[in-house]
């Protein structure tokens, strides 16, 4: 018999818990090429804001060992333009759609969040918290605890789709901010963002990409984004999204173990771009060979 | 046939200092067009964690070729992969040459053979083709070349080809006034010496440009490898390897 693997993520419940994550899957075309998109529990969307951005300057990527920097600066197309071309093409896909999204300015999160409540086709919101704009103390608000707090507090207010955080690692306590999140209403937590990164060319003495710092990812970060979600599921009751690096079913077991209730697949989709299939059936496999009826009984079992 | 394949290595050679012949069997008939690209992942191991964009040197039969110049940890790899081991290669991906109607000229500078010697083999006798290195050792597939082009100039830095100098020179002299199309591949020296030349002699004549920059997904997710255009950033994986001259900020 086909175990269960359906989890619940807020409002959403998801047919497996593996998501692609936010700016590693573009808009859901570019992989439809390779396979059916509604073998998906989720997908998340690329950085939305509400008006187009055109990104960073290049070189904009760099490989490092097991990993890569990027600083693509949140490219997108806005959010009229995703409406308009993007959305009713995922729509015909039996999966759940996550908008990633950011603004300038507090306000502009509020305004973004307001109109992807009412976009039909859209089931959930993920928060950057990693406010881009240099010139605004917003661009703090995933780093300092007080304004994490306004920013998820004057979110939720105007969605109630399921509203998840997705937090920066480069924070002193990290179950300190999934607390805040979760005190203020979100429904659940994405664990982790990239982790800022630096590489100098010697001969030249500047970095190898343009911005000049960008983030890491890969499977680099994994053990630390493991870590991160382990200490965060044992002080938050919200599920979380375990990401960073993830890349074949046993680095997403190993997530599920530690208490993620769902997975989310970035940088592996470069590498192969089937990996997020590949880990949905290397779970399946496992949770047979185990003889696990229910994925839910195996998420958060680790012992210490 | 899918857009992901496990090929097996039949040819792994070197032809000149650091510069590789690299032929898989291809099982089933594969449709790539010239200046398009392929991802080829080096094993299954995670350092280099990417696969390497190579473009289409050669596509006969049962057989894909890929002529790469080792640069790094990723290429020194591919050079070392021995017949009978299998490969993983992912596409093709891009935008391709746009076809010719009847003659063109072709300006190849170093490993930017690797991008044009497909189109000139899909359109013999069609092409007059400036091709420049450094020394008459990397210059490749002469014989081959010879028999392809309607007619050849070989252009070395040493001056033991048939011309000496760099590969713009003898086109600026020669070249112009063909009065073809133009396809280029080479180093970006190369290109923006080219466009000069093209803009002092005021010509309007198209000329389609294959350019390389750091790539992740290859197929158009992660804005990695986007280069300055006229019209803003531009993904070299989707809406290039191949563009205008015209439309490039160089």
């Amino acid at each position: 018999m086909k175990p269960n693997t359906e989890v619940k993520i807020g409002k959403l419940t998801l047919k497996n818990p593996v998501i692609t994550a936010s700016g590693t899957f573009g808009y859901g075309l570019e992989y439809s090429q390779f396979f059916d998109l509604s073998l998906l529990g989720a997908i998340v969307i690329k950085g939305l804001s509400i008006n187009p951005k055109e990104g960073n300057p290049p070189p904009r990527i760099y490989e490092t060992p097991c990993g890569m920097i990027n600083s693509i600066g949140l490219q997108n197309i806005g959010y009229a333009l995703f409406v308009k071309e993007k959305l009713p093409f995922l729509k015909r896909f039996d999966t759940k759609i996550i908008i990633n999204f950011f603004g300038e300015n507090l306000h502009e999160y509020i305004e973004l969040a307001d109109k992807l409540n009412d976009t039909e086709g859209v089931h959930a919101l993920e928060m950057n918290v990693s406010c881009p704009n240099k010139n605004s103390h917003w661009r703090k608000m995933g780093l300092i605890p007080e304004l994490l707090k306004e920013a998820v507090r004057e979110v939720r207010k105007v969605t109630d789709k399921t509203l998840i955080i997705k937090l920066s690692p480069q924070v002193t306590d990290i179950t300190e901010m999934a607390k805040i999140c979760e005190d203020e209403g979100a429904d659940a937590i994405s664990l982790i963002n990239t982790v800022p990164a630096m590489v100098i060319d010697i001969k030249t003495r500047r970095s190898v990409i343009g911005n000049p710092i960008g983030g890491l990812s890969g499977p680099a970060i994994r053990p630390i984004a493991l870590r991160m979600v382990w200490e965060t599921s044992k002080v938050v009751k919200i599920p979380i999204i375990g990401i960073g690096g993830i890349t074949t079913a046993e680095d997403a077991l190993q997530f599920l173990i530690a208490g993620a209730k769902a997975v989310a697949i970035g940088t592996a989709n470069f590498i192969n771009p089937i990996s997020s299939v590949e880990v949905i059936k290397g779970i399946e496999n496992f949770l047979i060979s185990e003889g696990i009826q229910d994925i839910n009984d195996l998420i958060g079992t680790v012992t210490d | 046939m899918n857009k992901i394949n496990k090929l097996k290595i039949i040819k792994n050679q070197a032809l000149a200092d650091g510069i590789h012949l690299l032929s898989l069997k291809v099982s089933e008939p594969l449709e790539a067009k010239p200046g398009q690209f392929f991802i080829l992942r080096m094993n299954e191991r995670y350092d280099p964690l990417l696969g390497r964009p190579l473009s289409i040197f050669d596509l006969e039969g049962e057989k894909i070729s890929f002529l790469f110049r080792v640069k790094g940890k990723g290429t020194k790899i591919l050079s070392t992969l021995t017949v009978g081991e299998e490969i993983q290669i992912t596409g093709p991906f891009g935008k391709w040459y746009p076809f010719p109607h009847g003659e063109f000229a072709v300006i190849a500078g170093g490993i930017g053979i690797a991008s044009v010697f497909y189109l000139i083999k899909k359109f013999p006798k069609k092409a007059y083709l400036f091709y420049g290195a450094r020394n008459l050792s990397e210059i490749l597939f002469y014989e081959e070349l010879k028999d392809l082009c309607k007619e050849l100039f070989i252009i070395t830095e040493c001056g033991r080809g048939e011309y000496k100098g760099i590969v713009t020179e003898t086109f600026r002299e020669k070249g112009l006034k063909l009065n073809l199309p133009i396809y280029a591949c080479g180093p970006m020296v190369m290109i923006k010496e080219l466009r000069k030349i093209l803009e002092e002699n005021h010509t309007h004549l198209p000329c389609f440009v294959a350019v390389e920059e750091r790539m992740a997904c290859g197929l158009g997710a992660c804005l990695g490898c986007v280069i300055e255009t006229t019209e803003g950033f531009k993904r070299v994986c989707t809406e290039g390897p191949v563009f205008k001259m015209n439309e490039l900020k160089l």
